[in-house]
């Protein structure tokens, strides 16, 4: 049996191999689906719904759901888009985020789906709740204003004995992304850069480097996410 | 208390996928988990401190502050309310001169808010040092805390008698009844337990089994209703180095407690059942995942598995069939509605917060530690036994077609006689509700706050996966409820408080659609808020699992079926209200500045 398989993305004929991630397999056929909490070579977890996509009537997230053969996925239709659009305007109003003053902004994956999916004004009310900035550590302030509880750094940012710095903490509503008070005033450089660099949002920051490209060099600023992702 | 933890830990051989076992005595040593217990564990576990604490603060029994010599836990449930959970409340506030949430200055007596605990047919209800209190008044409240204060152990408090049935057991000594109405199949008496593996299974083979279960066209009684046989069909064809079954007695859903009185009263059919799936899958070990709110059993059934084992029908070469070995484990949860669904209740098992996994893949191929495991509901398990020992054909002839056998439904609320009742599938309301007693109805909750919320023009539906499905919770409201705001909100509310946050969809949109039912129950909703909610809540439908994508229900069920209710509190006046509440917002810094506003001033 071959080990490539066929399938479609919005009736586009599209090819891969057998157990790969629907987001992957998008890719590399050239077709852009967004994600938040996916991460290339880290284990899925589906949490931020973005990447949700159609499959015989059924919503499933294209990170975690590996293709088959002949499958047929819904992306870009006005329902998906429509859908996803409503995720980001959940996580605007559900936290604090204001773009100019943030030193993520144009390199903030959060920001860019704001404009891919062309949202003005958030359809639901603000909710403007008090969440703290914990600037305990050393080396990197934790946000939680900004954090959409994607768990990329939790999943990413371990020290030499697999132990995670970052945790979730109590659940639902209440949820929170909270750093290891020890194991962070031990961290390196190097870590701290990458737990910055993994936060698709601004919410985990490098102290005393916030703002290293000028505004107009950034990631977004010229171009929209996933403009990028051409066959 | 640092050697105390530490032996803990031993004793679970620095396991990591036993830190619910590990947090769970470690609390029950000490009332709390404190921060120097979570460094014993986080260096003996080689895990970080937050690691660890994110299992402990995603479990509502666990704290890591002390919750008081004696913790008073009051069930919250709609039906609670209904029955003078307010005037208890009030009492124990008064009694201790606390409120709910704290802990008397002097560290005796904790006060806390606890969703549906199981015990909906003897409201009001709280659990104290894990006993269970049932039927609760004004008077009674003062007596228990006033013979807290004066030394009494937590036994001492009960001056009731004890329940009916297994309940007066001096394993159990509870003042729990178990409200039997009517019988079927597996509340009988008729069987003895152990008749199926001794007498049938030597005859069996494991395929036969399935193909007994499948032809019986059982399908799941916990709510989802996959076919069972399938299930165990798919789990013993997966390859692994263990197979698994476990049992899901996490009941949560508020308003079901028929798997509480099946586990008083019939628990040799639980266990037997789930033996009897070991041998069909080919598995050996077994777990029955209880909840906590039922710790109160642990005792007891210890004692019914021991008896088990002594009459070999646990254990090795069980009923001399060579190599059919099969043991049991207890585990228990710690107060988290979502490790109902069956991948959280895996990774609870695990040791871990109880985030629903992404499928596939499924339990039956990766399950517990990644091995193939089949997860069936209490009930499940209890009628297999029925239709291993009498044939899958024989049990074809109850209920219907596509829903065959006898349902158990927990019945509560607005009725004469709330308890369990097993029926055939089919039944329908209407004769549910001779049946309980119940006049005046107003509304019946059909399979808890996920399910569906139906008015007396849909009373002549009937229960059944392809009408009205149902994990068996019924809660019967009476014409005098007010339904919008005792029930629809409080189900609301159980939603945001039991979601794992895992997914953007259910954590923040529940919370998006309270606000709004609240905005309309203020009086500030206007027509297009209905068209909002309804609109809005499409998007629960991509959450990871059952809990999210059904949490929106009580609201898009309420607002299908009584909409009149809705636009009772509609301006009719407006196309628009922000909802924003001036007086409200401006009143902190009016008092800090000593002024009184004009709002009428332009």
């Amino acid at each position: 049996m071959s080990n490539l398989i066929k399938f479609k993305i919005d009736g586009v004929e599209c090819m891969t191999e057998r157990g790969k991630f629907i987001v992957e397999a998008a890719l590399e056929n050239g077709i852009f689906i967004p994600t938040l909490c996916n991460m290339p070579g880290v284990k899925p977890k589906g949490s931020c719904r973005i990447c949700t996509v159609k499959i015989n009537g059924r919503l499933m997230t294209s990170c975690t759901t590996p293709v088959a053969d002949g499958m047929e996925v819904e992306s870009n239709s006005t329902e998906i888009n429509e859908l996803r659009k409503s995720i980001v305007e959940l996580l605007f109003v559900s936290g604090n985020h204001f773009c100019p003053a943030c030193e993520k902004s144009g390199n903030c994956e959060l920001q860019a789906l704001g404009y891919l999916y062309q949202m003005m004004v958030p359809r639901y009310p603000y909710e403007f709740p008090l969440r703290e900035v914990d600037a305990d550590s050393p080396y990197i302030i934790k946000d939680q204003n900004r954090c959409i509880l994607c768990k990329r750094c939790i999943k990413t940012i371990k020290d030499e004995q697999g132990r995670s710095l970052f945790a979730f903490r109590d659940r639902g509503h209440r949820l929170e992304v909270v750093l290891d008070k020890e194991l962070a005033a031990e961290m390196t450089p190097e870590l701290a850069e990458l737990a910055m660099k993994n936060c698709p949002v601004g919410s985990i920051l490098v102290k005393e480097k916030g703002f290293v490209e000028p505004i107009g060099k950034r990631k977004f600023d010229k171009t929209a996410i996933g403009s990028d992702v051409k066959l | 208390m640092k050697d105390t933890v530490k032996q803990i830990v031993e004793k679970y051989s620095k396991d990591k996928t036993r830190l619910m076992d590990i947090l769970i005595e470690t609390q029950e040593a000490f009332g709390f988990i404190s921060s120097e217990a979570i460094e014993v564990m986080s260096v003996m576990l080689n895990m970080s401190k937050v690691d660890v604490e994110q299992t402990i603060s995603f479990y509502h029994f666990f704290s890591t502050k002390p919750r008081g010599e004696y913790a008073i836990y009051l069930n919250d449930s709609a039906v609670a309310h209904m029955f003078g959970r307010q005037a208890v409340k009030e009492a124990f506030e008064k009694e201790t001169g606390i409120r709910f949430g704290e802990v008397t200055p002097d560290g005796k007596i904790g006060l806390f808010n606890t969703a549906c605990i199981g015990m909906n047919d003897q409201e009001p209800a709280a659990i104290i040092n894990n006993k269970v209190f049932t039927r609760l008044t004004p008077y009674r409240v003062g007596e228990i805390i006033r013979c807290i204060r004066s030394g009494c152990k937590v036994d001492e408090l009960i001056n009731e008698s004890y329940g009916d049935g297994k309940n007066q057991l001096p394993s159990l000594r509870a003042m729990v009844s178990s409200n039997i109405r009517r019988k079927g199949m597996i509340l009988s008496d008729d069987y003895v337990y152990g008749t199926v593996t001794s007498e049938v299974l030597p005859k069996m083979s494991p395929e036969a089994v399935i193909a007994e279960i499948k032809h019986s066209h059982i399908r799941g009684r916990g709510g989802a209703g996959f076919p069972t046989g399938l299930k165990w069909e798919f789990c013993r064809r997966s390859k692994g180095e263990k197979h698994y079954v476990i049992c899901n007695a996490d009941e949560g859903e508020p308003g079901t407690f028929k798997d509480r009185v099946i586990l008083t009263e019939k628990p040799e059919l639980v266990f037997e059942g789930m033996a009897i799936a070991g041998y069909a899958i080919g598995g050996d070990e077994g777990i029955l995942y209880l909840r906590y709110e039922y710790r109160y059993m642990k005792e007891y059934l210890e004692q019914v598995l021991d008896e088990m084992r002594n009459k070999n029908l646990l254990g090795k070469n069980i009923a001399g069939i060579e190599g059919f070995d099969f043991d049991i484990r207890i585990q228990f949860g710690a107060g988290a509605y979502v490790c109902g669904e069956e991948s959280a209740l895996l990774e609870s098992l695990e040791g871990k917060r109880g985030e629903p996994r992404d499928k596939p893949p499924f339990p039956v191929e990766k399950g517990y530690l990644n091995q193939p495991t089949i997860i069936n509901n209490v009930e499940t398990f209890a009628t297999a036994v029925r239709i291993v020992q009498n044939g899958g054909e024989w049990f074809t002839q109850f209920g219907t077609e596509d829903s065959t056998g006898t349902k158990i439904l927990s019945i509560s609320g607005d009725c004469m006689f709330p308890g369990v009742y097993e029926v055939n599938w089919g039944f329908n309301v209407n004769d549910m509700l001779n049946m309980v007693g119940a006049y005046d109805v107003q509304a019946v909750q059909v399979g808890g706050p996920s399910g569906t919320l139906i008015g007396p023009d849909e009373f002549n539906r009937t229960l059944g996966y392809s009408d009205l499905s149902t994990g068996g919770s019924m809660i019967v409201f009476g014409k005098q409820r007010n339904l919008l705001s005792d029930v629809v909100l409080n189900f609301m509310e159980f939603f945001i408080e039991e979601s794992c946050g895992s997914c953007s969809t259910c954590r923040n949109m529940t919370q998006v659609m309270a606000n709004k039912l609240k905005k309309i129950l203020k009086g500030k909703g206007v027509v297009k808020d209905l068209e909002d909610l309804r609109s809005w809540s499409k998007v629960l439908q991509a959450s990871r699992c059952g809990l999210g994508q059904t949490a929106g229900n009580p609201i898009i069920s309420s607002l299908k079926n009584f909409r009149h209710l809705y636009e009772e509190f509609i301006q009719k006046e407006k196309d628009f209200d922000e909802g924003f509440d001036l007086v409200a917002a401006v009143q902190d810094s009016c008092k800090y500045v000593g002024r009184v506003p004009n709002f009428h001033h332009h």
